[in-house]
């Protein structure tokens, strides 16, 4: 009897530890792009599954509609992600309109600190106002745009001699825009093995962020600025400066000049494709794709190469890309989602995220001694982190890139105006937008 | 004695519903009966509507839920209609929905009177005409990308094929002044058939007596033609008019698939903007009074449509 009475209790015990447990156990909803780190992500995932005991959904949307649907998501209270890998652009809307949880407490409670990842992406993923120590992401993927090229092409002699004697210079990584422009135009229309390619696949997409996001690396090295460093939201003789202009006309050149017939809304899945199939010498894109290239038959294998975004005249930046990882405040599962960012930030993780084609923004990643030639790309890639500058994070990103894309688009690819007239119309959208924000 | 249904449905209801039912008249019954889909109506069309023109004269921002919504008077109509950027959108709107009618009433017409021409196969012919219309416009946007692509594209090649132009040279959807009509071309395929299918049902429907007594009088076939089949085909000519009017001037998946409203903003119909405005740049009062004009300006134009339609079936 006692004996059975034991049994009984122990079962009893038993039953009610394996409820306590699966009551703690969630099903956590990951929202972010659809893309290839998302497959490493994914992967990534399962170690923090068999440890939690919780289970990992994902919500991925590719990126040309990925603003749309997430935004969409957290403007309507939504409660379908519990963790978001939202745009660096997000972050003042995410939190000045209660979308993301605040993670200052969080982190202090457990030991992260934001000195342990690289400086460019905290201050881009996850602080808001900028450079103030108020945290509502942890940096989760760090991404640059850089520019990937045909080694093998650029290695044959035949066309190393013509290049040389047509510009005087080796036929090498160019060192600055105007070195880059004369290698896509000596290759645009050029018989490659038979086939007709051409000289560089830009960003030139309308609809969502595609040509800010490439025409800034042109903007930036000749002198544009979003605003006056010493007044906040000053525009006019920064955004429309004379180096800003002469950036554009710069872009718009060489889209007419070196691009792919056709190429009038690219982004990064139709340069992918481009650089991929022969088309084109050199691809502008993020550095996420680089692995895919590395991997690819046609053009990996070291017939690919590297390099950062070459400097203009007012200097050498690259935009900004990645995303940070943040906590939905809509969330009914918030514990175990910090749970989540709390396992993501450990250095053996971030170690498996690079190693998985992730790009890992945490220091003791980065500086590892190994790191640098770990990959063909991966000196590129901390090249391309050091020269980082983001398009506005302000809660009204999203009016200010929708101008920009619209002055910018039908500037360089539609042709309209002048490029003195497209900067003097943003000036005047941005100075609106922010004259409704109560800014100016 | 047998018991009919009926009796027995009475003798089961209960006394006081049936007291209660027997005491209503036809027309509460009626409302009881319509009741429900009169609240469908309201909750689904009109309450919307009535609360999107409230919002039209708010600056509410529906991604900045702890913003004061002000109440702004005409302001955001005066903004839209005021703003060149818009007016040019109408216009690109205006070019698109008036050149692929006229397109699609022409060809939709003449495919339709060769069909009904009764031929031997024309039952399949008609299958592989109306075949465009039965894919979705998402995948219709797509797979013309790849058809206008400069060094890959079919229609390139062809263009090509007859005029000895490079095909590479130009681009369809690149290009500032091709890109408006690239996407003619595409609803024009697309919808084409449509547009026949109504104007068969039209020939069809007219009495083979009437040819038979012109041909008694010795009317030619041309004069047969003006006389009988195109003024007896006009009311569903119109229809259909009217119908791919109303499609076409809210089209926006075909055509963010093809160019994204692009080059420039060549190609960004009303419906491309107004989408922009709402969902993108989330300025929801502003793009509740661009909805209420579009909505007033499709409502009025198809008003007086319907009144000329209506003349026409009259006469």
């Amino acid at each position: 009897m006692k004996r059975s009475f034991m049994t009984t209790t122990a079962a009893g015990a038993l039953a009610l530890a394996s409820l306590a447990s699966a009551a703690q156990a969630e099903t956590l909803t990951l929202c972010w792009a659809a893309w290839d780190p998302a497959n490493a992500l994914i992967e990534l995932s399962k170690d923090f599954e068999a440890q939690s005991g919780h289970t990992m959904r994902f919500e991925f949307v590719p990126w040309t509609s990925f603003a749309d649907r997430m935004l969409n998501e957290l403007n309507s209270g939504g409660q379908l992600c519990d963790l978001m890998i939202g745009d660096s652009q997000w972050i003042g809307g995410g939190a000045e309109n209660g979308h993301y949880v605040k993670l200052n407490d969080f982190f202090d409670a457990n030991g992260i600190s934001m000195n342990d990842f690289i400086p460019a992406t905290v201050t881009g993923y996850s602080e808001w106002p900028k450079n103030t120590p108020n945290y509502w992401a942890l940096p989760a993927f760090g991404d640059v745009v850089g520019w990937t090229y045909r080694k093998d092409w650029f290695e044959r002699p035949e066309l190393q001699a013509e290049f040389q004697e047509t510009y005087g210079r080796a036929l090498d990584v160019p060192a600055t825009l105007e070195e880059l422009k004369d290698i896509a135009q000596f290759f645009q229309g050029r018989d490659i093995d038979g086939t007709t390619v051409y000289g560089a696949a830009i960003y030139t997409e309308r609809g969502s962020e595609g040509i800010t996001m490439g025409v800034t690396n042109a903007l930036y090295n000749y002198g544009f600025q979003y605003e006056n460093p010493d007044q906040p939201y000053d525009l006019e003789g920064f955004v429309n400066s004379a180096g800003a202009v002469a950036g554009l006309e710069f872009y718009k050149e060489l889209y007419d000049t070196a691009t792919p017939p056709g190429s009038s809304n690219w982004y990064m899945g139709e340069n992918i494709d481009a650089f991929r199939s022969g088309q084109v010498a050199m691809q502008m894109n993020f550095a996420f794709i680089w692995p895919g290239v590395e991997a690819d038959e046609n053009v990996g294998g070291g017939r690919a190469g590297y390099f950062p975004n070459p400097a203009g005249p007012a200097g050498q930046f690259a935009q900004l890309g990645g995303q940070g990882i943040s906590v939905v405040a809509y969330s009914s599962k918030q514990n175990a989602a910090l749970e989540y960012i709390q396992w993501f930030a450990q250095p053996e993780v971030q170690a498996k995220w690079w190693e998985l084609g992730g790009y890992s923004a945490l220091r003791a990643v980065v500086e590892d001694p190994g790191f640098a030639t770990s990959q063909p790309y991966a000196q590129t890639f901390l090249d391309s982190m050091a020269i980082v500058k983001d398009f506005w994070a302000e809660p009204a990103y999203a009016d200010l890139l929708l101008a920009m894309q619209n002055r910018v688009h039908n500037y360089a690819v539609a042709g309209q105006g002048t490029a003195q007239e497209a900067l003097d119309g943003l000036v005047a959208d941005w100075t609106e937008i922010f004259e409704d924000e109560g800014k100016l | 004695m047998t018991i009919s249904p009926i009796d027995r449905a009475a003798a089961g209801t209960p006394h006081g519903v049936a007291r209660r039912i027997r005491g209503l008249s036809d027309r509460t019954i009626a409302w009881i009966f319509v009741a429900p889909t009169i609240f469908l109506l309201l909750a689904v069309n009109i309450f919307p509507l009535i609360w999107t023109i409230r919002l039209s004269f708010t600056d509410y921002r529906v991604n900045r839920p702890n913003n004061e919504v002000s109440w702004v008077g005409l302001r955001n109509y005066e903004r839209i209609l005021s703003d060149p950027a818009i007016w040019d959108t109408m216009q690109a709107t205006a070019h698109f929905l008036i050149w692929t009618i006229i397109l699609q009433v022409l060809i939709g017409f003449t495919l339709a009177y060769l069909i009904n021409m009764k031929f031997k196969g024309n039952d399949l012919w008609t299958t592989i005409i109306v075949f465009p219309m039965m894919l979705s416009p998402a995948v219709v946007g797509n797979f013309w990308t790849f058809l206008y692509q400069p060094q890959i594209g079919l229609f390139n090649y062809v263009v090509a094929f007859f005029t000895g132009a490079d095909a590479a040279s130009f681009s369809m959807i690149g290009d500032v002044h091709l890109a408006p009509w690239a996407i003619i071309i595409v609803d024009t395929w697309m919808w084409t058939p449509f547009v026949m299918l109504i104007c068969l049902a039209g020939l069809r429907s007219i009495p083979d007596s009437i040819y038979e007594a012109a041909e008694c009088d010795r009317a030619s076939k041309w004069r047969q033609f003006w006389t009988i089949t195109v003024p007896m085909a006009l009311p569903f000519l119109m229809l259909a008019v009217l119908f791919r009017g109303i499609e076409n001037f809210k089209m926006f998946d075909l055509v963010v698939q093809l160019t994204g409203g692009g080059p420039g903003n060549t190609t960004t119909l009303t419906s491309i903007d107004l989408k922009r405005e709402a969902f993108e740049r989330w300025r929801t009062g502003y793009s509740s009074a661009y909805a209420v004009i579009l909505f007033v300006t499709v409502f009025g134009l198809a008003s007086i449509y319907v009144k000329a339609l209506n003349k026409v079936k009259q006469r």
